[in-house]
């Protein structure tokens, strides 16, 4: 018996309408969590270098706790878990969001620790001797030199986010992964579909890669 | 004549090292003091605590009236000091996210909330008044040394301080471009700024101070006119210092 495996294009180009269904989902949970994980880095990330203790140690636990834990078990912990709590179903979107959210908020908490301390305490001295109060110290000299050292990580962080919100199809969210999934029980394409999937993902990725070096090298013209 | 600044036995730690040690020292309106020592003598620590960057443990400093508190600091009092003491760093400490007229404008527009068109003109002045007018829109990383050390001095002179602290404002210069600063400097004192200096430039303290202070291991060993002190040193310890860094 002879073995013979051909690269189905037709099967691969018929996949793409039903799978580009999925990227606004993709790309709902990516974006919608990141904003949410930024907003919470900045403050989670700012709490973790204050000296108070009672402000510095929850923000450290729940650093800790969401990147000493799989994003998987997250979401699924989310979706299935919590509805016991709070007594009610939540759907798998706000799940996904949620999950994405709070998950890149504590890596997101930990670049912003980074760059913040990696302005020179000179900077502070600076403005604290020119009257300035601490806050408007950081706000208008920390926070924008270091928010340019950041965007790096953060497209990292980015990047990462979106590949993670694949693992969400076991929530049947109908994003990217998920739409493939179905299509598959139907027509048993798997290696085209799979493989048309991952481009699209890289069109995603890619994409943002640029912007964000083009953002970089904006970013750094000015210093 | 006013006081400006008032020390009284003041006393100051870094966990168990007594770095300053039982400090009395005032200065008088238009006074410059320069403060020479060795490294680790104190003497940087000694102007850091006039503006609070430095914390003290015991004794008292009042500066242009204001008390400031041991530890704490007292903060009302330490946010009216800093609007008045103005400071130039070893390292400039210029904003590098920000042109050299947009450093300058900072502080008189967020603390004073001087209008921008004040502000900008205030800028212009002052840059050229150190000399670098024609700069004002570079970042100032463009800039050399001497002229980023320039644009710090001018930064300070834009919140109208009533007393300039300058801690060793050319050790970290080019030598060439230290008489640039120095020239800034001695104007400074021309015109009649109260002015503590912490320096290794001997020439600049002999012809520019009032009075020069002498600090060993945390304690002021030796004060008075330039002369008597350069000339005819009385403590043992500020002959062997000045034998070594007049020799060359």
């Amino acid at each position: 018996m002879e073995f013979q495996f051909q690269f189905d294009w037709q099967a691969a180009i018929n996949s793409i309408p039903f799978l580009l269904k999925g990227i606004p989902y993709t790309l709902l949970i990516s974006f919608g969590g990141l904003a949410i994980g930024f907003a919470l880095g900045i403050l989670f990330g700012l709490l973790s270098i204050n000296k108070k203790w009672f402000l510095k140690w929850p923000a450290t636990a729940y650093i800790e706790i969401f990147r000493g834990t799989p994003i998987l078990v997250q979401v699924l912990f989310i979706f299935y878990g919590l509805p016991d709590l709070i007594g009610g179903p939540i759907d798998p979107l706000t799940a996904g969001i949620a999950a994405i959210a709070l998950n890149s908020g504590a890596y997101i908490s930990e670049v912003v620790r980074g760059g913040v301390q990696s302005i020179d305490k000179g900077q502070t001295e600076a403005g604290l001797s020119l009257g300035l109060s601490r806050t408007q110290t950081f706000w208008s000299i920390i926070w924008p030199q270091a928010f340019r050292r950041m965007i790096p990580p953060l497209g990292n962080q980015a990047i990462v986010s979106i590949k993670d919100t694949s693992l969400f199809s076991v929530i049947g969210v109908g994003e990217l992964v998920r739409q493939g999934q179905i299509y598959i029980a139907n027509t048993f394409t798997a290696f085209e579909v799979y493989f048309v999937v991952a481009i699209l993902y890289l069109a995603i990725t890619l994409t943002l890669s640029l912007i964000l070096r083009l953002a970089e090298r904006r970013g750094l013209a000015s210093v | 004549m006013t006081q400006i600044v008032k020390m009284q036995g003041m006393n100051k730690f870094f966990g168990k090292l007594h770095v300053l040690k039982d400090i009395n020292l005032s200065v008088e309106q238009g006074e410059v003091v320069v403060i020479i020592g060795a490294s680790g003598s104190g003497k940087s620590t000694l102007i850091r605590c006039v503006n609070g960057l430095e914390a003290f443990e015991s004794g008292t400093l009042e500066v242009d009236s204001h008390p400031l508190e041991p530890k704490s600091g007292n903060p009302g009092s330490l946010a009216e000091i800093r609007k008045e003491v103005g400071m130039v760093f070893q390292q400039f400490n210029l904003f590098p996210h920000l042109t050299v007229k947009k450093n300058i404008m900072l502080a008189p527009m967020k603390v004073k909330n001087a209008p921008q068109v004040i502000a900008n003109a205030t800028a212009e002045r002052l840059l050229n008044r150190v000399g670098i007018g024609s700069q004002a829109d570079k970042y100032p990383s463009h800039l050399s040394g001497g002229q980023q050390q320039r644009v710090a001095i001018a930064r300070a002179l834009a919140m109208e301080p009533r007393l300039m602290l300058f801690d060793e404002p050319t050790s970290a210069l080019d030598p060439e471009m230290i008489g640039e600063v120095l020239d800034v400097m001695r104007e400074l004192a021309k015109e009649g700024m109260t002015m503590m200096v912490v320096t290794h430039e001997m020439g600049f303290a002999r012809e520019v101070a009032d009075r020069v202070i002498y600090i060993h291991e945390g304690q002021i060993v030796e004060e008075g006119k330039p002369a008597d002190v350069f000339d005819n040193p009385q403590n043992e310890r500020t002959q062997a210092f000045l034998s070594r860094v007049l020799a060359h």
